[in-house]
Order: structure tokens, then sequence, then C-alpha cells
């Protein structure tokens, strides 16, 4: 396995549980117990209701790409192998994820329906991306 | 109570910006730009009792007021960094008029400047978007725009030709502008379209050039704008709004945070969108032009690519929108990129503006945009007649 430069993510006390579920194979969310509202990223609060009372949920890990742009000039050398599929994905329960669409970038289109694909990019870190949901 | 007519804008200094800064400081720029506002506003620098300045990223730091001052020589008896990003100019001006109407000081200098090297970004010092943004790539502002400009194509068919053509008209008005870096041969909305792709749907032509420059305005209550060299430029109306820190998490990619501060400007004021003689959107990218035109009511939501093409942005046409030629072809030296909008209106109201000078210009409506569409500042300036 080659060496991975790229920026990785430093859990903390309120995002650990997401990047351990992630590791897993599994996406888990936030959910407010009082008003029910899903939660990504994760919060210390509820940012609808700000109640404090927030438990992890599995969700289905279906969306659709609600906006996306194709890097071809990054702003930083990490990225700049290869042009690559930025994307805001919209959870079939309601949040928006920033993501990486893992497909060639001109079959992308808004409005596509993805699923989650987890990507290990190490062996201490998976990243949460997205692929087309072939149905 | 509002900061409706308290306080004007009396005196504006800017450079012109530069790609090569050679040895330069965010602070030597901002005491040069400094120098030449309070001149401009015919005051001396021991007349300054209050300073605004603005977050310099080539001299990140805290407690920056207090350096800026003492570098000047200034001992203010109001400071403050304001940090909204490209708001942050338009957003001195009702800070100012705010302290100066509330007593606390009596003459501002509003200061933003900045020394650009590097071509590499840096890392956000935002924990959150370290943590779930950079791992993505989703690094830099152009990510950003591109992603909102994707979406606002899907929901209304904006095409790329009508983003192009706000950079174009801009770039007519950059060449009548001897401050604009861009400033020496006309634009095509085919040169725009040629120009390599960086972020899809986003051209090279449709993105700020980072730079080193600084800019600088005096704002003062009614008694010294009175003695005033120049016409006195007041503030009408102002709001501001801000609905997201990362565009991932936005209410909407396409409606902007600018609905409730122009909103809020314009009832201040108590004018409407077609009363004002010229405009300075906040320019980082075309669609943030397209999307202040909708969301601050110049046209109809969605409307934002016919409505361009209708209308002839430049000085002479019939809404003379970024007449020093925005930032995209004036360019962008930090903060100092924001408040090119606010010291070209007042160089406009007040009659300054040269061969670009709007005829009787008395109403302006400025908008400073900070982050990917975040920090909203609306503000509609007036000269008296
Ligand atoms: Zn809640």
């Amino acid at each position: 396995m080659s060496e991975y430069f790229k920026p990785l993510p430093k859990p903390t006390a309120i995002s650990e549980p997401f990047w351990s579920a992630a590791r897993r194979h599994e996406l888990m969310l936030q959910r407010c117990e009082q008003c029910k509202t899903f939660i990504y990223y994760p919060r210390p609060r509820c940012p609808e209701c700000f109640s404090d009372r927030l438990k992890w949920e599995p969700v289905s890990g279906k969306g659709t790409v609600y906006s996306f742009t194709v890097v071809h000039r990054a702003a930083t050398r990490m990225f700049a192998d290869k042009p690559y599929v930025l994307a805001i994905v919209e959870l079939d329960e309601g949040p928006r994820m920033t993501t990486n669409i893992v497909a060639p970038p001109e079959s992308v289109k808004v409005g596509m329906r993805v699923v989650v694909e987890f990507d290990d990019v190490t062996p201490e870190c998976t990243l949460v991306k997205f692929k087309p949901l072939e149905q | 109570m509002s900061v409706k007519n308290k306080a004007a804008i009396i005196g504006i200094g800017e450079l012109k910006p530069t790609k090569e800064p050679g040895n330069a400081t965010p602070l030597s720029l901002m005491a040069q730009a400094g120098a030449m506002a309070i001149e401009d506003a015919g005051l001396e620098k021991r007349d300054i009792d209050g300073v605004l300045v603005g977050m310099a990223f080539g001299d990140p730091g805290i407690l920056y007021p207090s350096a800026v001052c003492e570098v000047l020589g200034i001992r203010p008896r109001m400071l403050n960094q304001v940090d909204i990003g490209g708001a942050s100019a338009a957003g001195m001006v009702w800070r100012a008029a705010a302290a100066i109407d509330a007593g606390m000081c009596q003459a501002v200098l509003c200061l933003t400047g900045d020394v650009n090297r590097l071509g590499e970004q840096r890392p956000p010092i935002i924990s959150v978007a370290r943590e779930f943004e950079w791992p993505y790539g989703n690094i830099g502002a152009n990510c950003g725009y591109a992603l909102i400009a994707q979406r606002h194509m899907y929901e209304y068919g904006t095409k790329p030709e009508q983003l192009a053509k706000i950079a174009v008209d801009q770039r007519k008005n950059a060449l009548k502008n001897p401050l604009a870096f861009f400033n020496d041969k006309p634009l095509t909305i085919e040169d725009v379209l040629a120009s390599p792709i960086i972020c899809s749907p986003l051209h090279l032509y449709e993105i700020v050039s980072p730079m080193s420059g600084a800019a600088a305005f005096v704002m003062v209550g009614p008694e010294i704008a009175r003695r005033a060299p120049h016409p006195p430029v007041w503030l009408l109306g102002a709001g501001e709004s801000c609905s997201h820190s990362t565009i991932t998490y936005a209410r909407s990619l396409t409606e902007s945070a600018i609905k409730e501060s122009a909103k809020a400007a314009f009832e201040m004021a108590g004018l409407m969108p077609k009363d004002m003689n010229l405009i300075c959107p906040y320019d980082c990218y075309t669609i943030t032009v397209l999307i202040t035109l909708e969301d601050a009511g110049f046209c109809k939501k969605g409307h934002g690519g016919p409505f361009v093409m209708e209308h002839d942005l430049s000085y002479e046409g019939d809404l003379p929108c970024n007449t020093h030629g925005g930032q995209l072809s004036f360019g962008q030296p930090g903060l100092a990129g924001g408040m090119s909008h606010v010291t070209e209106a007042a160089r406009q109201l007040m009659g300054r503006a040269g061969e670009r000078q709007v005829k009787n210009a008395r109403f302006a409506f400025v908008n400073g945009n900070g982050g990917v569409m975040s920090e909203q500042t609306s503000i509609i300036l007036e000269r008296k007649s």
C-alpha cells in the first residue's frame, strides 16, 4: 500500500463515534432525541433545537448528489495529482455531507442517486465517500 | 434607533494591487493607504480616535488592532478587528457609524491590506473544516463557489456565457480605472469561456486573482463631516446576516443571507433596489455577483442569468456595477479587495471617478460577502445634494 499524503481528520470527543463507525464500514449519524433531526457533522448540541440529548444511529448510506465540482486545479499540492470529484451529498435522512464521488468525473450529475463507499485510506482512517447507486 | 445618517465616509486611500510586493508587509501597505485616507479626509493623524482593521492573511495574529495602532502611532478610544472575510470592509462602515453615534469616538480609520506571496493555500484554522472538509479536498474558495454555480445552473438553467458577461462588463469598467490591475485590454465572453476550467463549471477568468495591496477610509460624524474637503458619503442603511461557515451546511446553495442583509439595509434607508444609481456587489467570482443581484432584489430569484444579458453593467450602462472593475479586474489584495467596493462607491458619490464617473450618482448599494457566501453585509450610501 502506497503512503497516503492527503490531510486526515483528527477525531475529537464529539466526532470519535462517527469515525470509529466509518472504520467498521458503518455510517452513523447523531440524532436529536428531542426534535428527531439527523445531524452532520457531529455537534455538541442539536443545531435545530439546541438539545444536548443526541444519540448515534445507523443510517441508510443512500443519498443524492446535491452539487459537485470536478477540481482540475486544486488549491493545494496535496490534491494536485489528478482531477477529483468534490460533492455535496444530501442523505436520505436529511443532512448534507461534503464528500467525494468515486466515479468517472464525466458521469457525475446533480440529482444522481449514490450510496456510501468506505475508503480505508490508512489503517487508522476510513473516509466516507459515495459511488453511483446501481438500480 | 439606527445608524442611518449618523456618519459619513470623508476620505479614502487605496494602493494599486500588485503581484510583486517585494519586501512589503501588510502593515507597511496599510500605513501607506491609511496615511492617504487621513490626508484625503483633510485630517491629521491625531484626529483619528478609532481604528477598525481587517485580518491580513500574510500577518495573521490575535491582538492585531493594537499592533496596527502602535505601528501607526495612534492612541485610539475604540479599536477592533473585524473578522467577517470579504464583508469586513462593509461591516466596518456600520460599526464605525455605531461607535461614532454612541459617542465612543469621532473619527474612525478603517484599514485593510495584505501581502500575498504564496501560491499554496494555507490550512483552515477552523477545526471543523480541518476535520470534515480538508480530507475530501474541499480546500479554498474555488471549490465552494463551483458547488454553488453548479447548483444554480441545475436549479435555474443559468448558462456559462451569462456568468461570463459579468466579468466582461466589469473589465470594460477597469479599462477606465488606472488603479485596476487588469486595465490594459478588453475581455470577451469567448475569452472567458476559453480560459481553463479550474473547478467545474468555473473558468479562470471568473475567479479573482490574489494580490498585494491595501485600502483605507475614514468615517466621521456630522460635525467633522461639515468641514470635509470632499462631499461626505453618508451611511443610509445597513444590514448584516450569516447563514453558515461551510457552504455544505447552508440552508441553500443558491439563496444567500443577502436576502436578509439587503432587505434590512433597504428598509433602514427607506429605498428600493431601483433607486440605486450604482451598485458594488462583492465579486470574488461571477456567480457571487449573480446571486447578489437576485437576493438583493435587483431581479427575481433565478433570473440573474437573463438579467445580466439584458442590462449593461458598465459605468455608462443602465445598471453601473463595480465601476472600478470589481475585484475580478481590480485584483484581490486580501480584505482590501472587499474594501475596493466601498472605496469605489465613495469615489463615485464624491464625483471623483474620472472617466468612469456615473452621472448624477446619489445612491449606491454595496454588498460585502465573506467566506463562501457566508457573512453578508449590505450598505446603502448617499451623497446629499
Ligand atoms: Zn433537536
